[in-house]
């Protein structure tokens, strides 16, 4: 493991790759702090270029993004109550609150300095976990892997919104299908092409993201311009006051980051949960284990309700790396993206990523320290400046992503089709956005399409075609009775709320 | 039952899923793998019943979160416009190039979307092009076609 850590320090700390990070965390933090352009966003935008560079500098690019997003949405939350990424919705509880008795300064510091907290106790988590993991994963057989993918997407089903979870089934199904277009892997038959050559190959990943994410979030923001409920609100800037926590506060801290740090590492390896279960779940227990006293603060700008679901949910993004790196499955929508790009590069994640591909694997991990330090030094003094892109203005934002967007497509293909493929799925997208159905089950599904296929064939092939291949290994049977009893629990909650 | 948006779009979901099922039988395997458990068309096939399966329940089940949309409160018309521009650049960048059709795809949206601060619209549309095609062409070595450019001796 040491020749790892020093693998992956020597490939993280090269000026190229310290410089991606710096430029990852400032861009991830601008497009972050934007309502409704999360991580996924920013990471889909930064895809055409990291193809520029090879496997690990993108993917250091793409992690310092990654965190620099997280921690851009902290900042709309506290600063105006809208939060720019699910995961930083508990953010505002009590961000927000503090922000508006004229404390906007010190809720932007205790944000920083939680994220940064998390981030680095739930990388040193990672580094001891992530390869007794691997270890563990190499045990894995296909009918493990269609186990494991068949839980992945159920899970993202069963954590999305209240009433969504039929909805996200759907996109499940949906993102399957748009991912079998194009020749089938062994046969090269090809399948749903209508006789078009554009599509012998398939739909491209970048393409997808690109219109499900940045283009259709683009086109929602121009539809829903006047909609009083989703309007931008303003912010005094000057009213941020002191960056400074006192020794009382930092007390406070000192207490919640551990117990959140865990919580949130620990919900972001189950695939599907992510961020945004870690934060609520964080700063539900935080409200648990405080004094009667501070419980009534909860609400109305409590440094424990800040700080607690802020830590969880930078753990939550080191967590979601594990299942990526270590088993092939993303933990996350945004892990997923980025396990696309892997694969683009030509890298398989997997077990055996850190035995063929070691620079790869430990400079992620190592360059996530870093990531954090550059992300607390970047962001704590410029906290004034920064706050002041919230104020570019839709009409130059609305433009500049759909151009980014359609660049990314003409760059990889030079190809029409694509681009009009592109716009089709984007319309197709915002209209659904508008009813709630939501995305990132859909890029789930179609980063795993292929390899749930691959597996299943596998699996029926060694099987001869029966389906016992479901119960007769534990470990399948495990992963498989964990996804019936997330699909019970569901159905369990919404009954009992119904009731 | 009520009828709603989500109930509708379900429907069509339901249809989608139908035609798709129905487009996986009609796929083409080889005949040695007819039989085999596993072919080019069993996933999809899968795919297409599942597909069926959660927009049937979505249609049946009655829906406790109604979306209700204010379409009174949305820039249809905005949206279109700009959806029309990006259907015209797309189809005009490999002809004309990158550089003049992004430029001109970025002053025209920049235009339908109320701005009017010709400098400011100017300098984010042909200076920025040209900055990010250095960037992409010059410094990261991506190829980016651009005939405008080659005819009048810009580009290689």
């Amino acid at each position: 493991m040491i020749e790892g850590i020093l693998i992956g320090l020597t490939t993280a700390l090269t000026f190229q790759n310290i410089l991606m990070v710096m430029v990852g965390c400032f861009f991830g933090t601008i497009i972050g702090m934007l309502p409704g352009l999360g991580p996924m966003t920013a990471i889909a935008l930064m895809i055409p270029i990291t193809y520029g560079f090879d496997p690990a500098t993108g993917l250091i690019l793409m992690a310092g993004v990654y965190y620099g997003a997280v921690f851009g949405g902290s900042t709309s939350s506290i600063l105006l109550n809208a939060p720019g990424v699910p995961g930083t919705v508990a953010t505002s509880f009590d961000g927000y609150p503090m922000a508006q008795q004229g404390k906007a300064g010190k809720a932007l510091a205790i944000a920083a300095w939680s994220s940064f907290a998390g981030g680095t106790l739930s990388a040193i988590y990672l580094l001891f976990m992530a390869p007794s993991l691997s270890k563990v994963s190499l045990s894995f057989r296909s009918p493990d892997y269609f186990a494991l993918m068949i839980l992945g997407l159920t899970a993202i089903a069963a954590f999305s919104s209240k009433g969504q979870f039929l909805k996200a089934m759907m996109m499940v199904v949906l993102g399957l299908m748009l991912a079998s277009v194009g020749q089938d892997s062994l046969s090269d038959i090809t399948r749903f092409t209508f006789n078009n050559m554009n599509l012998t190959d398939g739909i491209s990943f970048v393409l997808v993201v690109m219109a499900t994410f940045a283009m259709s979030e683009a086109l929602t923001i121009i539809l829903k311009r006047n909609d009083p409920t989703s309007a931008a609100k303003q912010v005094s800037l000057t009213e941020l006051g002191s960056i400074k926590i006192n020794k009382e506060e930092r007390t406070k801290m000192y207490k919640t980051i551990p117990r959140s740090s865990i919580i949130g590492f620990l919900i972001g390896v189950l695939p599907g949960a992510g961020a945004t279960i870690a934060s609520f779940l964080a700063y539900g227990m935080e409200r648990n284990v405080v004094s009667d006293e501070e419980k009534e603060k909860f609400g109305k700008g409590s440094v424990n309700g800040l700080s607690a679901p802020e830590t969880a949910n930078n753990a939550a993004c080191s967590g979601s790396f594990v299942p990526m790196l270590t088993l092939g499955i993303p933990g996350s929508g945004t892990t997923a993206v980025m396990l696309g790009a892997l694969l683009g590069f030509g890298v398989q994640p997997g077990p055996r990523l850190y035995m063929t591909n070691p620079e790869i694997f430990w400079s992620i991990i190592m360059s996530m320290y870093i990531g954090m330090v550059i992300l607390l030094i970047l962001n704590l003094p410029l906290i004034p400046y920064i706050a002041r892109i919230l104020a570019v203005p839709k009409n130059y934002l609305i433009p500049l992503i759909l151009f980014f967007s359609v660049t990314g497509i003409y760059v990889m293909s030079f190809n029409n089709f694509d681009i009009y493929l592109m716009i089709g799925i984007a319309v197709v997208a915002t209209f659904l956005r508008l009813y709630d159905f939501p995305m990132p089950p859909l890029i789930l599904a179609f980063v795993l399409g292929g390899l749930m296929e691959e597996n299943l064939r596998r699996s029926l092939l060694l099987s001869n075609g029966s389906w016992e291949f479901l119960w007769d290994r534990t470990l399948t049977a495990c992963i498989l009775a964990t996804t019936i009893l997330i699909v019970v629990w569901h159905i369990y909650k919404t009954f009992k709320k119904k009731n | 039952m009520n009828i709603n948006t989500t109930k509708i779009i379900s429907l069509l979901f339901f249809i989608f899923s139908a035609f798709y099922l129905y487009t996986a039988y009609q796929i083409q395997v080889f005949a040695f793998d007819e039989n085999a458990p596993f072919n080019a068309r069993t996933f999809p096939i899968y795919l297409g019943y599942a597909g069926l399966f959660f927009s049937g329940l979505k249609l049946i089940l009655p829906d406790p979160n109604t979306i209700k949309v204010d379409h009174k409160n949305l820039e249809y018309k905005k949206t279109g416009i700009l959806i029309l521009i990006a259907i015209i650049y797309g189809a005009t960048i490999l002809k004309v190039g990158y550089f003049l059709t992004t430029s001109l795809f970025l002053f025209a949206s920049y235009y339908f979307l109320g701005e009017r601060r010709w400098i400011l619209m100017f300098l984010l549309s042909f200076p920025f092009v040209a900055a990010f095609m250095y960037l992409l062409h010059g410094i990261l070595d991506i190829y980016l076609r651009d005939p405008f450019l080659q005819s009048i001796g810009v580009m290689g």
